[in-house]
């Protein structure tokens, strides 16, 4: 229905699916600890880009289909995911005007939140954190976010989302 | 500028008004969403964890993603099929001939080994106590490894529609590796022996000593339960399954003791024992296929046996 009522929602869906890939191809165990949660990325860019279009509903149902796709509990990371949305649609106005590095810092912190609440799920339901390194997907997630909002921002003009 | 001034005058107060009422409208509806959809996510985990009522709801999500866990394997499955295809003659005839050396000598054992399981089933029959089932097994590839480093679990490429099932154990070539926690129409979750929330029944192979094997998060180790200072237990004593939890048929390997530590000072000794299976290595594992039914019914094992309960593939 998103599709019909709005030109261009294709790229959001290939967006996302193509972030939930990038979420669940095997890595290496050194790159797996930074692996960035692309699903948030993607999510922050599209609430910050089209607050209208993709907002906490999207978010939650991509963050379902994340905890099918890992077998976590359902509802972890669609909550997660929810408050990322919720997060960067309170500050879209402010995050869009920033220059790309600061953008990064917002992006690091909203993604460190998000980190916190999916370990905080874990450790209540019985599998606390060994060390710091659950961390380390927020920083990588920072690193990454010039690009991937380079890449998102020159889909969204070329197919003229708005 | 003076005659745009009375016509904008009246639109201006407008739009600020309508402005301002359509933002707080936003805001407020989404503060009402994610409090909306916060409670929802609890409620949502909570059944999950608390109530199992939503394998249903897991299932129609994960054949959802299951085009993309597909799309991820292609790769790896498409390299395995161009290197088998494209390897040299000489290449496969070795690997031929290997193997059917392998095969003889595995024979041989067979052989020795069907005797012996007829000799442990009528001396079983003498003493009146259950006879084993033979056990079969369906192999499964591994789709992805989970995750988070935190929880040891594994996605595999069989179902429900293969005949996977919940509590269904999981082997390597070494050994016992873990168990299915969901499964869904096509593919199936397992957790990891080394998960810290499993725990698995086992016994040294030397004297029969029962004891349990906990996850420890790290995939070379085990630690071994409630074990008194003065047990008789050595480092390189093999563990096998017990079978006492009902869940893992008995005598499988599970790991090797590899450090054994007395401390006076604390009721039960520490020890840490090393699985013999390659838990961050297999690709391919073996789902055990064996009827959960209780030791020690013969006559109605056979009665039941036509009509097994177990869906076939």
């Amino acid at each position: 229905m998103m599709l019909s009522r709005h030109p261009g929602g294709w790229v959001i869906l290939l967006s996302f699916i193509i972030a939930l890939l990038l979420a669940s191809i095997p890595l290496p165990t050194w790159v797996d600890r930074f692996r960035p949660d692309w699903l948030s990325l993607v999510l922050i860019y599209w609430c910050m880009a089209l607050p209208g279009r993709v907002g906490i509903a999207t978010g939650w149902f991509w963050g379902l289909l994340l905890d099918a796709a890992k077998g976590t509990l359902l509802g972890q990371h669609a909550l997660a995911l929810a408050v990322v949305a919720f997060l960067t649609l309170k500050a879209h106005r402010r995050i869009r005007v920033f220059p790309l590095w600061q953008q990064a810092l917002s992006v690091l912190l909203i993604l460190l939140i998000n980190q916190v609440l999916v370990i905080w799920i874990n450790g209540i339901i019985g599998y606390p954190p060994h060390n710091w390194w659950f961390l380390a997907p927020a920083v990588g997630g920072m690193l990454l976010w010039p690009w991937v909002f380079i890449i998102l921002r020159d889909l969204r003009r070329r197919f003229r989302l708005s | 500028m003076p005659d745009q001034s009375p016509v904008s005058a009246a639109p201006l107060s407008r739009i600020t008004h309508s402005d301002r009422k359509n933002l707080f409208t936003i805001d407020t509806s989404t503060n009402v969403h994610i409090i909306v959809f916060v409670l929802l996510s609890f409620g949502l985990m909570t059944v999950d964890q608390r109530l199992h009522y939503l394998e249903g709801v897991r299932d129609v999500l994960s054949t959802i993603v299951y085009p993309l866990q597909y799309l991820i394997q292609l790769p790896t499955e498409a390299s395995g099929w161009l290197s088998e295809n494209l390897a040299s003659r000489s290449q496969l005839l070795d690997e031929n001939a290997g193997l059917r050396r392998k095969q003889a000598f595995i024979n041989t054992q067979l052989q020795k080994l069907t005797a012996l399981e007829t000799e442990n089933r009528r001396l079983r029959m003498l003493l009146e106590s259950s006879i084993e089932r033979p056990e079969r097994v369906l192999i499964a590839e591994l789709l992805s490894v989970d995750f988070d480093p935190y929880r040891h679990q594994i996605l595999l490429n069989k179902g429900t529609r293969h005949g996977v099932h919940v509590g269904q154990p999981l082997l390597d070539q070494q050994g016992i590796i873990g168990q299915i926690v969901h499964a869904n129409t096509f593919t199936s979750t397992a957790i990891l022996i080394t998960d810290p929330n499993h725990a698995l029944p086992v016994q040294v192979n030397r004297n029969g000593l029962r004891t349990l094997a906990i996850g420890t998060g790290h995939f070379q180790e085990l630690e071994l339960l409630h074990i008194p200072n003065n047990e008789d237990i050595q480092v390189g004593d093999l563990l096998i399954t017990s079978g006492l939890g009902g869940r893992f048929p008995r005598g499988y390997p599970v790991a090797k003791v590899a450090k054994v530590e007395f401390d006076p000072a604390r009721p039960f000794a520490h020890i840490i024992a090393q699985p013999t299976s390659q838990l961050d290595r297999s690709r391919e594992v073996l789902l055990i296929i064996s009827d959960p039914s209780p030791v020690g019914d013969i006559p109605l094992d056979t009665d039941k046996s036509p009509a097994s309960p177990r869906k076939q593939p």
